[in-house]
């Protein structure tokens, strides 16, 4: 079933090989992937059993049409109208959900759309995370960008016109620590007008530290919910304890943050009980901390250099648009966020339906603003990319498109208090 | 004609228009239909998307003469709304301001404990502070000792376009409390707006419901209608007369003789 995520790389040394292969094939030598490792902060949570419980108990096969046509008659969505919408009964009613998300979506957001940029700063990872173009054993050009040449991809960022960015590092406390990633943080509160974070889970205090150097929204992707399938994924590293990374929202929160992401990536696992579970994720946060702000992706997995077999497997565009919809209308008020991994036909027509947020002018690699911006070529040698990017329309193009839809987009609605 | 001398006062700032743009929903063009259509001489501009590049600048395209209203969104307690005033006032947007504090992501919902709490103070540095509030009349009397320019009750939920839920607490605030009461947020249709007006509402502030509809400036313009018609209604004296019980032609009691 793994076998299309498992690439040997042959500048592996014979050990390494063997390591790889030893955690590939016998799961008696993965360490607990339930357990918390030395330094990792646990707290006191009741959010994730209640998920759990939801999204195990979820049998999407009993759902009918008529399970359906009533969710989508009523004003509120229940869990149970929400499970309707999810399941494979919906699918003929796509239209109808989108008709209805496409209503709850200009209640709350009106016709705006807001725009967005990653950076990545860093792609060193000290995980063996399958499916993931940075994982330990990939052969690909690694990088850490300096504070200079950090600001320097800021400066073309901003020079675009982008005036809210992501910070993104590979999963390695070791080579991108937190105060690497502070200082990061307050370098872009210079350029932009708002800054997001997408790191290893840390701890409330780090959080807290991260949210003081300016950062202001925590993303943070469980990848899949199910954790007996999570750990024949992520074989190796800190990121395969699952629980620390359930609660690196509830622990950003407590650290002080205005807003927090959320996603499961689709077509690791059951789809629809990812999906189930990263909506109630949202749902019980909220409901705990109400004054929080809070979004939803919905990424599906994408080729990565060395391995383009990688592939969303049953997650089509009709599937990933009927999650977007059941999400819209069981969470009118969150937003949601469409990223490059999915073509610029999808991103135009979801922003009509559900889609509130959508990245532009993007690279997943390593300090390649400049080519990528100028088409100039490049002085100094770039890190790989994370994964293939699917629409790499620049913030020009992507802005002027929008308005074409007859959408506003927007480029900053955010002010720190 | 009365109608004529029918002035929308804030404190001490004369409108003519009852209608208010409110700020939810952002577009250029919402607002030109809603000063050419709907006549609106006061729009709500929310700080935290005033502050974006230079051609994005909402300040830009406010025509003269119009009074902006900036509000204090993305505030959670008394303190960053304070904050959020100043800032306006540093923007250049004038005295006016529209305190919205919320502790609550997903109904948008306001902090009436935390609102007046920001309304003492920044009525006390000047402001003309325009709270908005959920309609409870204890707050209300509250907000007017502390200085409050205008009390702005909650129809419904923001963006719900569902009308006036709350409509016996709102004829109460019209009934008792001597600043104008403005109509804020859950207006979906002019006939609501109407109905707000009709009840001794003194403005009605919407977004949504203009954002969202099929032809804009037909419906900034049906709005004008409304609140016109609603204002009428209520000076006429029919509202009252009909639905609480003033004189009627017949008196039930003009059998008794001393």
């Amino acid at each position: 079933m793994n076998n299309r995520f498992f690439v040997d790389s042959d500048k592996l040394s014979e050990k390494a090989l063997k390591k790889k292969h030893k955690l590939e094939t016998d799961p008696s030598v993965r360490t607990n992937h339930m357990e918390y490792m030395p330094g990792m902060e646990q707290i006191n949570s009741d959010v994730c059993e209640k998920v759990i419980s939801q999204m195990k108990s979820f049998d999407y096969s009993v759902y009918t049409e008529k399970d359906v046509k009533k969710a989508l008659e009523h004003d509120t969505c229940s869990i149970d109208d929400f499970k309707a919408l999810l399941s494979p009964a919906a699918e003929p009613f796509l239209e109808e959900m989108a008709q209805k998300a496409s209503v709850e979506t200009s209640k709350h957001f009106g016709n705006t759309v807001y725009m967005f940029t990653p950076l990545y700063i860093a792609n060193y990872c000290e995980n063996y995370c399958v499916y993931c173009g940075f994982n330990c054993y990939n052969d690909i050009h690694r990088m850490k960008l300096n504070m200079e040449q950090i600001e320097k991809e800021m400066k073309i960022i901003a020079k675009s016109g982008m005036e809210e960015i992501l910070l993104l590092t590979g999963e390695s406390r070791s080579m991108s620590d937190v105060h690497y990633i502070g200082e990061a943080c307050k370098l872009a509160r210079k350029y932009f007008r708002m800054v997001g974070l997408e790191i290893y889970p840390v701890n409330t205090d780090e959080y807290r530290y991260l949210h003081e150097c300016g950062a202001d929204y925590v993303t943070v992707f469980q990848e899949t919910y199910d954790s007996d399938k999570y750990e024949t994924l992520h074989l190796m590293g800190h990121k395969r304890v699952w629980p620390y990374r359930f609660d690196a929202q509830e622990r950003a929160l407590r650290g002080g943050m205005r807003g927090v992401a959320f996603s499961a990536l689709l077509g690791l696992s059951d789809f629809r009980k990812d999906a189930l579970a990263s909506a109630l994720h949202v749902y019980y946060l909220q409901r705990k901390y109400p004054y929080a702000e809070m979004s939803l992706s919905c990424p599906r997995l994408r080729p990565i250099i060395n391995n383009d077999k990688i592939n969303p497997l049953d997650v089509g565009e009709k599937q990933l648009c009927q999650v977007l919809c059941a999400y819209r209308i069981f969470l009118p008020f969150v937003g949601i966020t469409v990223s490059s991994r999915e073509s610029a036909d999808f991103r135009n027509g979801i922003v009509k339906i559900a889609a509130t947020k959508v990245s532009a002018g993007v690279s997943t690699g390593i300090g390649d603003h400049e080519s990528k911006y100028s088409g100039k070529e490049q002085d100094e040698a770039a890190g790989d990319e994370q994964f293939e990017i699917n629409d790499n329309r620049s913030l020009n193009k992507m802005y002027n498109d929008i308005e074409d839809e007859g959408l506003q987009p927007v480029l900053n609605d955010y002010l720190y208090v | 004609m009365i109608i004529n001398d029918d002035k929308l006062n804030i404190g001490g700032h004369e409108f003519n228009s009852r209608f208010i743009l409110g700020s939810g929903k952002y577009s250029l063009k919402l607002i030109e239909a809603a000063v050419k259509d709907a006549g609106a001489e006061i729009i709500t501009l929310a700080v935290r998307r005033a502050n974006t590049k230079e051609s994005e600048n909402i300040l830009d395209f406010i025509p003269k003469g119009i009074t902006l209203l900036p509000n204090t969104s993305g505030a959670r307690n008394a303190d960053e709304a304070v904050r959020i005033a100043r800032l306006a006032r540093e923007l250049g947007c004038g005295n006016f301001v529209k305190i919205e504090v919320m502790r609550d992501a997903k109904y948008l919902l306001p902090d009436n404990a935390e609102t007046v709490k920001a309304t003492e103070i920044l009525a006390n540095e000047g402001f003309v502070v325009m709270p908005y509030m959920y309609p409870d009349l204890n707050t209300a009397r509250d907000l007017v000792n502390a200085g409050a320019a205008t009390i702005m009750p909650l129809a419904s939920p923001i963006g719900s376009n569902k009308g006036l839920a709350t409509k016996e607490f709102i004829q109460i605030l019209i009934d008792e409390i001597d600043l104008p009461i403005i109509v804020d947020a859950g207006i979906g249709r002019p006939s609501q707006a109407c109905e707000a007006m009709e009840m001794g509402a003194a403005a009605i502030m919407a977004n949504t419901a203009l954002a969202t509809a099929g032809n804009l400036p037909l419906m900034a313009s049906a709005f004008r209608k409304a609140i016109e018609a609603g204002r009428q209604a209520y000076l006429s004296g029919l509202g009252r007369v009909l639905t609480r019980g003033a004189s009627a032609s017949d008196p039930l009691t003009g059998f008794l003789r001393d």
